[in-house]
């Protein structure tokens, strides 16, 4: 019903006009091959997401879009206070802040050949993963607010990570706006035991070689060579995320009500910005935030200190980090004027442009590094935000291969053993994760992830920087 | 009517969970196995300890959501897994012992962690026959 309406407007764009209830067009980033696979579900709910209150522009799904609770997954909506626009917990996400950030370690390829082994034992000992796993330290009480307050900036207090580090995440690392009096107990004590932990699912830590170079100048900025190596680090606020949005959806959905706000689907659930209810989550999802933020700083710390053990002239320093499940303040022009929108970004990842004021001096010519990263067997990328993204997606590009297949369908057809003989065949080390878990992350489960990447760029919402390829995995 | 029964199902990202049985509250302790077949194999995990809980909630699918994410809550903070559960009905809820253990991952060897129980799907319903169904998709 959705799929026969949209119009093609561009190599890599595509529209459907509003009607029904849609206030503002849905507008897919994808190429001919992506949306001849694109579930029909995710047009749904990006046309759900448009019919909601104080939407701006347009209703967006990016190149990895798919079924998600809600909004899509890889879908992005922004909303205007001042004309009833609301929040969403279900336009976050259940895992707050999930995201990846990259770290260049000062090595390369043949420094570490041979020693791969070595290397994968020590960071899967090092590095707390899969469930029932616990951090290396607890905390709860003021400790625990301290850290929803201070984000990466609270961890590097402590002890863990470097002041170095803090120019190179979003919002230099502290959230600003974090109200953990609006966080449940619950959520907290989910939290006590769980800083520094990676999680499990599609959460990862891999070691990575730059395989490919796209752009000489940008990846010259980013500090990254051919054969260089990387870390990557994907994961989010645990368990005090996942509960901030089971809290707040369950509120949402009152007061979505009240307010007489037609939701399509429950996990739709909002609230207006200006109410108390849109306030509180606001409010609680910037402290989960700060929550992750802490989190991969404190993997990173613990990541440097295994890389120490092996190869003690290491030096991990920090590339980017990136948040893809969030609802931030911004200011974006609209017909010409400034305004300060609430941009949901779902499964999707914030890329600003060159010039933009919220990046350091030393990135303000480049625009933003995005990383993207992929499954398994396949590859991660560098991408850098460009100016015409600003005005395609409110400064948002993909975050992932998304998922082509369900997890159910993934272990019927392969089985966890055989991946991992696979992966070794191709010279990839898998660690951590229980067969069962590593078949449901099978990369043939996954969409391609070069295909979306590529989309990305043809759109013009990123450029293309660097390709990474895995050689160790610690799943969780 | 069918045997008390729980299933896994498919679903693009996630999975799926569905519990069957006589009473509202049956098909909500077969959810509850399900949520813990998500994870890991149910017979291997001994019932030795209990734990108990309360939910209230008037509508019976937002009270399904309930008991589903306080079971979350339990197995996170207490570093658990359940696998056998009774629950009666009270005033405006339920009342729930489970019996579980702690998470031992050599020989759980756990698969996912479950983030939260969705509104996805969300159904808790008797149908024609007389079964209560409950059921909804979960995050991992």
């Amino acid at each position: 019903m959705f799929a026969d309406k949209l119009q093609r407007r561009g190599e890599a764009q595509w529209v459907i006009e509003p009607f029904g209830k849609m206030r503002v067009p849905v507008i897919v980033f994808a190429d001919e091959g992506l949306i001849r696979d694109m579930d029909e579900q995710v047009y749904q709910q990006a046309a759900n997401v448009a019919a909601l209150p104080g939407i701006v522009q347009a209703s967006y799904a990016m190149p990895d879009a798919h079924w998600g609770y809600g909004f899509p997954i890889g879908g992005v909506g922004a909303f205007d206070p001042d004309k009833g626009g609301i929040i969403s917990a279900g336009g976050v996400g259940f895992d707050i802040s999930c995201g990846v950030r990259a770290l260049r370690t000062g090595l390369t390829l043949d420094q570490i050949k041979g020693n791969e082994k070595e290397l994968a034992d020590v960071l899967a000992r090092c590095i707390p993963a899969g469930v029932g796993s616990e951090g290396k330290f607890k905390i709860s009480g003021l400790e625990m607010d301290d850290m929803l307050q201070g984000g990466a900036v609270w961890a590097v207090e402590q002890g863990y990570g470097n002041r170095s580090d803090l120019a190179r995440i979003e919002e230099n690392g502290r959230m600003p706006g974090a109200e953990p009096r609006y966080v449940s107990d619950h959520a907290k004590q989910r939290q006590e035991k769980e800083v520094g932990t990676l999680g499990s699912g599609n959460h990862y830590l891999e070691v990575q070689r730059v395989s490919a170079i796209y752009n000489n100048d940008l990846a010259k900025a980013f500090g990254v060579g051919l054969n260089d190596i990387t870390v990557m680090i994907h994961c989010g606020s645990r368990g005090l995320g996942h509960q901030i949005a089971t809290d707040y959806l369950a509120k949402m959905i009152k007061a979505a009500q009240e307010e007489g706000i037609e939701l399509a689907d429950r996990d739709l659930a909002c609230a207006p910005i200006k109410s108390d209810v849109g306030r509180q989550y606001y409010g609680a999802m910037c402290a989960g935030i700060n929550c992750a933020l802490a989190n991969r700083e404190v993997l990173t710390h613990l990541t440097r200190q295994a890389f120490a053990e092996r190869f003690p002239r290491a030096n991990l320093t920090l590339i980017y980090d990136v948040s893809h499940n969030t609802c931030k303040v911004e200011e974006h022009t609209i017909d010409g004027r400034k305004k300060k929108l609430y941009v949901h970004r779902k499964g999707a990842t914030r890329a600003f442009g060159p010039g933009h004021p919220s990046l350091p001096r030393d990135l303000q010519a480049t625009g933003q590094p995005v990383l993207i990263g992929g499954t398994m067997g396949t590859a991660s990328f560098i991408l850098a935000g460009t100016e015409q993204g600003m005005s395609l997606s409110f400064g948002s590009c993909c975050h992932g291969a998304g998922r082509a297949m369900s997890r159910s369908q993934a272990t019927k057809r392969w089985k966890g053993k055989d991946i991992i003989m696979y992966l070794a065949q191709k010279g990839i080390i898998i660690k951590g994760a229980s067969p069962r878990g590593i078949a449901e992350e099978a990369p043939g489960a996954y969409k391609d992830v070069t295909a979306v990447v590529d989309a990305t760029d043809a759109a013009g919402l990123a450029k293309k920087v660097a390709r990474l390829e895995p050689l160790i995995c610690v799943k969780g | 009517m069918p045997d008390a029964h729980w299933e896994l199902y498919s679903h693009p990202s996630d999975i799926g969970i569905r519990g069957l049985g006589p009473t509202r509250e049956a098909a909500f302790a077969q959810a509850a196995m399900a949520l813990t077949a998500v994870i890991t194999e149910l017979q291997k995990v001994e019932p030795s300890q209990t734990v108990d809980i309360e939910c209230r909630e008037e509508d019976d699918e937002l009270l399904f959501i309930n008991w589903l994410s306080a079971l979350l809550y339990e197995m996170d903070t207490r570093g658990m897994l359940f696998s056998r559960f009774e629950i009666e009905p009270i005033e405006g809820g339920i009342r729930a012992r489970a019996w579980g253990e702690p998470v031992d991952v050599a020989r759980h060897e756990p698969a996912v962690e479950v983030k939260a129980a969705t509104y996805a799907d969300l159904k808790v319903e008797r149908t024609s026959d007389g079964t209560w169904v409950a059921q909804c998709i979960v995050d991992v």
